[in-house]
């Protein structure tokens, strides 16, 4: 009977030859992002396009960096702080959210939970003029306060260390802290949150790229002469949108380090992806 | 077993006894204090954060819809005038066509496409499964921003790659930005390169999720591949696609960063308003003009609706359908 099943489901020639079009047709803009990045301007009108890598992106790259429109280092900077503070902070603050509503017993704890998850599928856009205007209010306008304050908090991240914590921890380890006497929040730090260590690195992972990535609320509230590298990208394609070899090289620069995080961790972003799609 | 029951003292009214140090009273005191009330300080951070700047915003906008709002002057309350003209305002109308067409081009070939691949990579004895899968995932870890300005030199006119291609099939190099259709093709282009791994990989989590010795019974009962498929994974998927088109649904609704770097930040979206999409018409008359922002938290209220609506209407259509 398993041979029946499993001559059902062998694997043709046909689906590699499907998957590995698929692979190559997602892989392609990126070696495109190289080819046009490292080639020299010139060579950018030619018929047909350039398939293959040039030698000049160092030269392309210097372009970007001396450009005073784009503040393209300034916007990588302020990236990395941003993307930072932000991912430790929604690990943080969402496993010992997390821990609580997964190990501990208060009242209401249902119904707040119940609320976090509402959240989740609330449209981000929808607040946005209102708290463009309370940035101004708290003369945060073209700072990184207002891109960072803002996002400390995720209701994911709340429900997937929720989620983790209720699996991965026994009741028994905590009690154990208790009869120790160690406080509640001792026993989070010594126990629970090794414990969850695997699902905050996935959670980690995933807040730092969406908040490398994101765009529009950055866009909204920062200027040109202090962007996040998003922007500064946006604004280096408006005012540079003949100069292709300079606006690549710079968005190579700018997806490569997520290229490479992806590469060493991707196995667990995807695991934490599908994981994340079935129990919810 | 409960937490607290095992901890704190089994009958809280006792006082202690006089001879128990005070030093002691005072530790068991903080430790039920610890124990009853540190759970709401652990998940208080989440609560003040989006309460100040999620939830607070979201109420803020429905009530400067219900103004004449100028961000930088004055505002006065003028109840559900920016609504009647939102009826009656063609730019807005505009927009909301143009992102139902961005929608449709990028959501349904995506989602076919989607599933189709994650049957493929659910065959039992695939090799090189985790790099399929790598790959196929890896446009959803480029930023928006960056996969616009890839795209945007894909379609140039002169010397872009797909006019080169076209060419080849004696087709006239086409101005993408200077058409909707063509517009709405580049833009979906996008949006499908950079979400389809992401969807293939949670329908194919969906599939994995399905008992094998369904598919071993039909195979018993002389069952097709083909004929399992439709009759055991599309069935047994439902709630995994009803999740993905919701996902799908809110994403597009929201679309704004590939218009917007494909126009070259051009907030109107092309010449004449051919890709602005309602985000960005949300965009134009809330921040680009502070002056009517009142009107721009009507078009952000109409946004929500339209998102619940469409959500709803998709999630009946795919309950129905994959019956």
């Amino acid at each position: 009977m398993i041979s029946a099943s499993q001559r059902l489901w062998r694997t043709s020639p046909l689906t590699y030859v499907a998957l590995l079009l698929a692979a190559l047709l997602s892989i392609y803009p990126f070696y495109y992002m190289m080819v046009i990045g490292s080639r020299s301007l010139d060579s950018i009108n030619d018929v047909p396009p350039p398939l293959t890598p040039g030698g000049a992106f160092g030269d392309n790259f210097g372009r970007v960096l001396d450009n005073d429109a784009a503040n393209f280092l300034t916007g990588m900077m302020n990236s990395i702080i941003v993307s930072s503070v932000v991912t430790l902070s929604v690990v943080l603050t969402g496993s010992l959210a997390g821990f609580a509503f997964a190990k501990l017993r208060f009242k209401g704890s249902n119904a707040l939970l119940l609320a976090i998850i509402v959240t989740m599928m609330i449209p981000t856009q929808m607040g946005l003029i209102p708290l463009w205007g309370m940035m101004q209010d708290l003369g945060w306008y073209d700072t990184l306060y207002a891109v960072t304050v803002p996002f400390l908090v995720s209701a994911f991240g709340v429900f997937m260390m929720r989620q983790y914590a209720s699996q991965a921890i026994s009741d028994e380890l905590i009690e154990a802290g208790r009869v120790d006497g160690a406080s509640t929040f001792r026993i989070y730090w010594s126990i629970v949150l090794p414990a969850l260590r695997p699902a905050a690195g996935v959670l980690g992972l995933l807040t730092f790229m969406e908040t490398w990535n994101s765009f529009l609320w950055p866009y909204a509230i920062l200027t040109p002469e202090n962007p996040t590298l998003q922007v500064s990208l946006s604004f280096l394609s408006y005012a540079y949108y003949t100069d292709y070899s300079q606006v690549f090289a710079a968005t190579a620069i700018g997806t490569i380090p997520l290229v490479l995080v992806f590469l060493l961790f991707g196995r667990q972003i995807i695991g934490g992806i599908m994981e994340g799609a079935v129990k919810s | 077993m409960s937490l607290s029951a095992t901890t704190a003292p089994p009958s809280p009214a006792a006082p202690p006894s006089p001879d128990v140090p005070s030093r002691l009273r005072r530790g068991r005191l903080l430790n039920r204090l610890d124990v009853k009330y540190s759970p709401y300080l652990y998940i208080a951070p989440f609560f003040v954060i989006f309460g100040a700047f999620g939830l607070y915003p979201m109420v803020r906008t429905a009530w400067m819809s219900l103004h004449d709002w100028d961000m930088i002057g004055d505002h006065s309350f003028i109840g559900f005038d920016n609504y009647t003209r939102l009826a009656s305002d063609e730019y807005f109308w505009n927009a909301l066509v143009n992102t139902f067409g961005i929608f449709a081009l990028s959501t349904i070939p995506q989602l076919l496409l989607a599933l189709f691949l994650a049957n493929l990579l659910n065959r039992t004895f695939l090799r090189a499964k985790t790099f399929f899968r790598m790959a196929i995932f890896m446009p959803n870890v480029v930023s928006v921003a960056a996969v616009a300005i890839v795209f945007g030199m894909l379609f140039q006119r002169e010397f872009g790659l797909f006019n080169w291609l076209l060419s080849f099939v004696g087709v006239d190099a086409v101005d993408w930005d200077g058409h909707r259709w063509s517009s709405w093709m580049a833009i979906s282009s996008m949006v499908n390169w950079r979400w389809t791994g992401y969807n293939t990989l949670i329908l194919l989590a969906g599939m994995q999720a399905i008992p094998k010795d369904l598919y071993e019974a039909a195979a018993i009962d002389g069952a097709s591949p083909w004929r399992q498929f439709w009759q055991i994974t599309l069935p047994m998927l439902k709630p995994t696609f009803i999740f993905v088109v919701i996902l799908s649904t809110i994403g597009g609704m929201q679309l704004f960063t590939e218009p917007l770097l494909f126009g070259n930040g051009n907030i109107i979206g092309g010449n004449q308003r051919e890709f602005q999409t309602l985000a960005m018409y949300m965009y134009e008359m809330g921040i680009v003009n502070l002056n009517t922002a009142g009107y721009g938290a009507a078009v952000a209220w109409a946004i929500f609706m339209i998102i619940v609506v469409v959500s709803l209407f998709n999630f009946l259509l795919v309950r129905r359908s994959a019956k």
